[in-house]
């Protein structure tokens, strides 16, 4: 481990080889003749290795191609794809974002009342409790047993303090606990990282509710605000329900999807 | 041990945090010096006079009225005291609550005393939805109120239409169809017999408003889309020569078309970005804003318009400019509150139209003995200029004075909007930051902030007795501002999206929005 920054200290202080930047462009200009060298040379792991890493700088690159070209395209149409107009003060700009698209589909799925009741994930697996709890042993002899730790992802709210060990009888344990989910937008495919605000409902038990586990099923309030969502009466939506569709303690992350 | 004391029971803690009654006037008061002063000219009035130390606003207005020789017709007026290096200090109720016991000043002092005089009539402002009017197809991009009265509106859509409505049952009266695409703007002729459209699919079109038919060929020229509308104001018309209209669009070019013809007269062309605004003004001058951060000032008052000047202050897009004689251009010769003439009656006599609005421009316009008006451009740069081109009131490449009164600065997003009260005195400009703000029309000096929406506020429109000011924005709602307290007066929601276009009938009965939710909407007392 090096103690400190030594190595900069001493290119402050003497400078760097006179032909420092030569070296450098020619082995940068090289570099291409390493590689195509590597490529056909190497064996085994480190050609798996190589051949792995060249395979995702060769995805990022066409990405990254295919990121600036619809760029060009879209700076190229004068005519904005809205399909009900936009008054001139708006056309030059570029201010359409997601969020508005978001909102103005959310109302018009409102007008629709069957679907006003609708989740997404209608059923779900049972989960027993002795999947959902996992018994800790207590005592100076380890025989008792009224503890329970859950072995699922939760959400615990802000402010949160655990109780004196002698008292905690459910632990939710602090690295399982999820902060944010991944919120989709059904009919525009729109994900969004945005904080949880609440646990609304499990469907497993009243109990899981209370304590914020977050299984498939679970309906959890987002906060949306960042989205710029308003009201028809003019206020800025502040909580929105979304619905978990994974099993968070298998991906280690929360997806969810909104309910509009 | 101390007995220790009960603790002050519920009602003596409620009433200890009520506001104390403290809007006592002494009885021993000694009388103060006034001086009156115009706003406007800066004449003094009357020399000094002895009130009561007491004297409520209202007292004043009737002691000024009778130093004017206006008492059997009074005039209300607005007073404010003026303070050295301060900004001025409005006398609301009475001379003492708002001079002497704030210690502006003493008793001992002379107040000077500003007047501004206000309008006589009074508009209620609107707080229902009187009628929620669909038909349109698309996104409502446009409305505009007949210059006649408040009983004829136009709305123009993204169905690629404009309607004509009856504001006062509520009900379609006619469709205007014959755009292919968008209708950008709608402008109503001065003399209230053909509306112009245009459109996306860069025509202009003239309609007459008692078919509802269009009136000859599309007006092809424009390259690009239409983005705004000007009729030349009624009283520059002459006996022998047919009204003009200006259009503005984004294939940076103004083009003036004679209307009766429907050929165009001249292109003026010159900006290198699309023009966002045209403005024929008073004076016979046309007022273009253009992206590529200029203003061109055109003089139109020949038969072919030169450039007098460019104005090249702002530093980003200039998005729209307003003028200080707006209202009196938009309704020409009817004066919607004139007593003596009926509106309607002055329909079929155009002279009588013309030597109208031409008196009543010449009246509200002048200052120091000269006609002058006054533009405001607001820009992406976050601010605005004010300027008074011709102070001396004439019109020439000479006497053009290209120094802005006033760069106006406090938005912290692009400025979209910007509207002159009715009477010219007070601007409110309209940004994205989700702010209004109120300057002085005159020195451009800020005066208050309007805060409440919660999204970009895309438009606003003054009432007819400069008042109120009502606005419109991308969170679904109107509201209606009272200026004088700089408050939120009422807020209208109802539209379920984002509202694009409003604007105050000038006989100030009725408001009428638009937008994203295709409805319109007409907002009644």
């Amino acid at each position: 481990m090096p103690q400190n920054e030594y190595i900069e200290e001493h290119i402050k202080k003497h400078g760097r080889r006179l032909d420092y930047e030569e070296r450098k462009r020619k082995k940068e200009a090289r570099e291409s003749h390493r590689i195509s060298k590597d490529a056909q040379r190497l064996t085994g792991f480190r050609a798996k290795m190589f051949a792995k890493k060249r395979h995702q700088e060769k995805i990022e690159m066409k990405k990254k191609i295919k990121q600036h070209e619809k760029s060009t395209v879209a700076n190229q149409s004068s005519t904005p794809d809205d399909p009900d107009g936009l008054p001139a003060y708006l056309l030059d700009r570029q201010n359409t974002n997601q969020a508005k698209a978001l909102s103005t589909s959310i109302k018009q799925k409102r007008l629709e009342k069957a679907a006003k009741f609708a989740v997404p994930l209608p059923k779900v697996r049972g989960i027993s409790e002795e999947e959902m709890f996992k018994v800790i042993k207590s005592g100076k002899t380890r025989r008792k047993s009224w503890k329970r730790m859950i072995t699922k992802h939760t959400f615990v709210g802000e402010g949160f303090t655990r109780r004196p060990v002698k008292f905690e009888r459910i632990i939710r344990p602090t690295a399982l606990r999820q902060k944010k989910a991944n919120v989709t937008h059904p009919e525009l495919g729109v994900t969004v990282h945005l904080p949880i605000l609440s646990v609304k409902k499990n469907p497993q038990n009243p109990l899981y509710t209370q304590l914020g586990v977050l299984t498939k099923g679970t309906i959890i309030e987002v906060n949306v605000s960042e989205l710029g969502l308003v009201t028809a009466g003019g206020k800025v939506v502040w909580g929105k329900y979304a619905q978990v569709t994974n099993e968070p303690d298998r991906d280690g992350c929360v997806n969810a999807v909104l309910l509009v | 041990m101390a007995t220790v004391l009960p603790p002050p029971s519920k009602r003596t803690r409620r009433e200890a945090q009520l506001p104390k009654d403290t809007n006592v006037i002494p009885e021993d008061l000694p009388f103060v010096q006034v001086q009156f002063r115009a706003a406007d000219t800066g004449l003094v009035t009357g020399g000094m006079t002895r009130v009561p130390g007491n004297s409520t606003a209202k007292q004043l207005e009737l002691l000024l009225n009778g130093l004017l020789d206006t008492s059997d017709d009074p005039t209300p007026y607005t007073f404010s005291l003026v303070a050295n290096n301060r900004a001025h200090i409005s006398i609301d109720s009475d001379i003492y609550t708002d001079i002497i016991r704030p210690k502006h000043q003493t008793t001992e002092d002379v107040f000077t005393i500003e007047y501004v005089p206000q309008a006589i009539f009074r508009v209620k402002s609107v707080s229902r939805c009187s009628a929620t009017m669909s038909g349109h197809g698309g996104t409502i991009l446009a409305t505009s109120f007949s210059p006649k009265d408040g009983t004829r509106l136009v709305t123009g859509s993204g169905d690629g239409t404009a309607r004509i409505w009856d504001t006062d049952t509520g009900t379609p009266i006619s469709v205007l169809k014959g755009h292919d695409k968008w209708v950008l703007c709608v402008a109503w002729s001065p003399e209230a017999d053909v509306i112009a459209t245009g459109s996306m699919d860069s025509s202009v079109r003239i309609w007459d408003i008692k078919t509802g038919k269009q009136l000859g060929n599309a007006m092809r020229g424009h390259s690009k889309f239409v983005t705004s509308l000007a009729f030349e104001p009624s009283h520059l018309l002459e006996e022998n020569r047919g009204i003009r209209l200006a259009s503005a669009s984004k294939d940076c070019t103004v083009r003036v078309w004679d209307v009766a013809s429907r050929t165009i007269i001249q292109t003026l062309g010159g900006h290198t970005g699309s023009v966002t605004a045209v403005k024929w003004g008073g004076t016979g001058i046309i007022y273009s804003c253009s992206q590529d951060k200029t203003v061109r000032v055109w003089d139109a008052r020949g038969t072919q318009a030169k450039l007098i000047k460019t104005l090249n202050a702002h530093a980003h897009w200039v998005n729209f400019a307003a003028l200080s004689t707006d209202f009196l251009l938009k309704t020409g010769g009817f004066d919607p509150f004139s007593r003596e003439v009926s509106a309607r009656d002055l329909e079929n006599d155009r002279v009588l139209l013309r030597t109208t609005a031409k008196s009543r421009f010449i009246k509200a316009s002048i200052k120091n003995g000269n006609v002058t008006e006054r533009v405001v451009t607001a820009s992406d740069d976050q601010t605005m200029y004010l300027w008074n081109l011709f102070p001396n009131g004439i019109v020439s490449e000479e006497a053009c004075n290209s120094k802005p009164v006033a760069r106006m600065v406090g938005h912290q997003k692009p400025i979209n909007h910007v509207a002159f009260s009715a009477d010219g005195r007070v601007l409110a400009s309209c940004s994205f930051d989700n702010s209004i703000k109120i300057w002085d029309g005159m020195t451009g000096s800020f005066l208050t902030t309007l805060r409440g929406h919660v999204a970009a506020v895309y438009m606003c429109s003054w009432s007819a007795d400069s008042r109120l000011l009502a606005s419109c924005s991308k969170d679904c709602t109107v509201k209606v501002w009272d200026i004088k307290q700089g408050k939120l007066y009422m807020d209208l929601p109802g539209h379920k999206d984002e509202v694009y276009a409003i604007e105050w009938s000038s006989d100030g009965r009725v408001v009428a929005s638009g937008g994203k939710d295709k409805q319109v909407k007409l907002w009644k007392h």
